[in-house]
């Protein structure tokens, strides 16, 4: 085979034009394979961006729901007993015992439907699969595993009740005990 | 009349449409089926048994069948359904009450149960025959993920009439993305992904919040679901529908008996 030189490269077949690359001489073969891999890297983390991106926009900034702290008003407004004022629009009961406060997550712990409070049997009566929880919240039948979850209760600046329910307390975790969880008010 | 048969045959048109010629000898048969779009995913040639109804039960091409019942009837329906909530269970009624052939959401609804059990029954006969063995260990998975989203497709269409069964149902299947290991935020492991006291995975955030856009089964969530249940869902299914049909032939066709 005759030695070739870059001359004999070069020359192009009779009628063909030769085309030349114009990184030609300015890129080494090495140069090319880490220009490659830092497109590759690029090109990967620009996907990744995106992904986030994308996954990012299923996560609303703004809610249309209830608020997640509100006031229900003056605890002289609430008779004793279970209140169902704040059910259907802030998912709680508001119940008012001789000693106090408390407030009742509407969410069952079996499985998350919301129980009925039944006055004449004094009990939450879930109609999903039958869970009763006392007004206390405590389960007593039915496939509920625990007791219903109690949220923040505090008396505001202004003498209103506040309702949290960002903070919530759970009786098998003895969190009923804290601060927050009851509110004192004779 | 022969003479016109031969002319439309000799036109460009029927030529550029069909490549080859009648398929009457092993040649052109292959071609028929290599040279369209459709056929070529399927085996060229069939095993005796691989048309045997008490081998396969037919359940694949069962599926196939009502998964094209299921597209056809659904993409009626959604020239009827408003998937907000002031008119989703309205739709619903009026498809059954005064729409013409009111039967047509049952059909779908129907189909829809008929499709999970003969995916089953599928997958049953796969593991029966042995099918899930090399060198199709890889459609046998293609073939789970084909489940999973099928039975997703039954649990987001689940919600879309919107009445008392679908809300609550959508509330207690739903709760189970709560538990997801790190993403949702009563799952193991979420309560380690804290920052100074501040829970990152909360309610707020987590899977759930995700797949509902909000905190409880409301608006948004019927929204996904519809959005899931009529496009992506349907999209991802047909993909790798395409693919399992295509890896059938590519692992030498329906497996024979044992």
């Amino acid at each position: 085979m005759a030695e070739e030189t870059d001359e004999t490269k070069d020359q192009a077949p009779e009628g063909v034009d030769l085309v030349r690359s114009p990184l030609r001489g300015e890129v080494s073969r090495r140069g090319l394979l880490s220009m490659l891999s830092f497109g590759w890297i690029a090109f990967t983390a620009a996907s990744a961006g995106l992904l986030g991106a994308m996954g990012r926009f299923m996560f609303p900034n703004v809610l249309f729901e209830p608020p997640q702290e509100f006031k229900a008003g003056f605890p002289e407004d609430f008779a004793q007993g279970v209140d169902e004022r704040f059910k259907a629009t802030y998912g709680c009961w508001i119940v008012r015992e001789p000693k106090g406060f408390y407030c009742l997550s509407t969410v069952c712990t079996h499985l998350g439907c919301t129980p009925n409070w039944l006055p004449a049997d004094e009990k939450f009566k879930c109609p999903c699969h039958g869970s009763g929880f006392l007004a206390s919240g405590i389960n007593i039948e039915g496939p509920a595993p625990r007791p219903l979850e109690r949220y923040r209760i505090v008396l505001a600046g202004d003498g209103q009740i506040l309702i949290d329910k960002n903070t919530k307390f759970q009786e098998e975790k003895g969190q009923w005990e804290l601060d927050g969880a009851f509110l004192n008010y004779a | 009349m022969q003479k016109l048969f031969e002319a439309v045959r000799q036109s460009q048109i029927w030529r550029s449409i069909f490549r080859h010629g009648y398929p009457d000898t092993p040649r052109n048969r292959t071609l028929a089926v290599l040279s369209n779009t459709f056929l070529h995913l399927h085996p060229v040639k069939v095993r005796r048994s691989g048309i045997r109804l008490s081998y396969t039960w037919c359940m694949g091409g069962l599926t196939f069948f009502l998964f094209l019942v299921e597209t056809i009837t659904g993409l009626l329906l959604m020239f009827y359904y408003h998937p907000t909530a002031d008119k989703a269970y309205e739709d619903i009624w009026a498809l059954r009450e005064h729409v013409p052939l009111g039967i047509m959401r049952e059909m779908h609804r129907w189909a829809a149960h008929l499709m999970v059990i003969t995916v089953w029954l599928h997958m049953y006969r796969v593991f029966l025959t042995g099918s899930y063995k090399p060198p199709r260990e890889f459609n046998w998975n293609v073939g789970v993920i084909l489940l999973v989203l099928t039975l997703l497709l039954s649990f987001t269409g689940y919600l879309l009439p919107w009445d008392q069964l679908a809300v609550w149902a959508i509330t207690v299947g739903s709760n189970m993305a709560r538990a997801t290991p790190f993403l949702g935020h009563e799952g193991p492991g979420a309560s380690l992904l804290s920052f100074g006291g501040l829970n990152l995975v909360h309610a707020g955030d987590d899977a759930r919040f995700g797949l509902l856009g909000g905190r409880f089964v409301g608006e948004g969530a019927l929204l996904r679901f519809y959005v899931l249940h009529c496009v992506g869902l349907p999209l991802a299914a047909a993909t790798l529908m395409a693919v399992h049909f295509y890896r059938v032939r590519k692992d030498g066709g329906i497996s024979g008996p044992l």
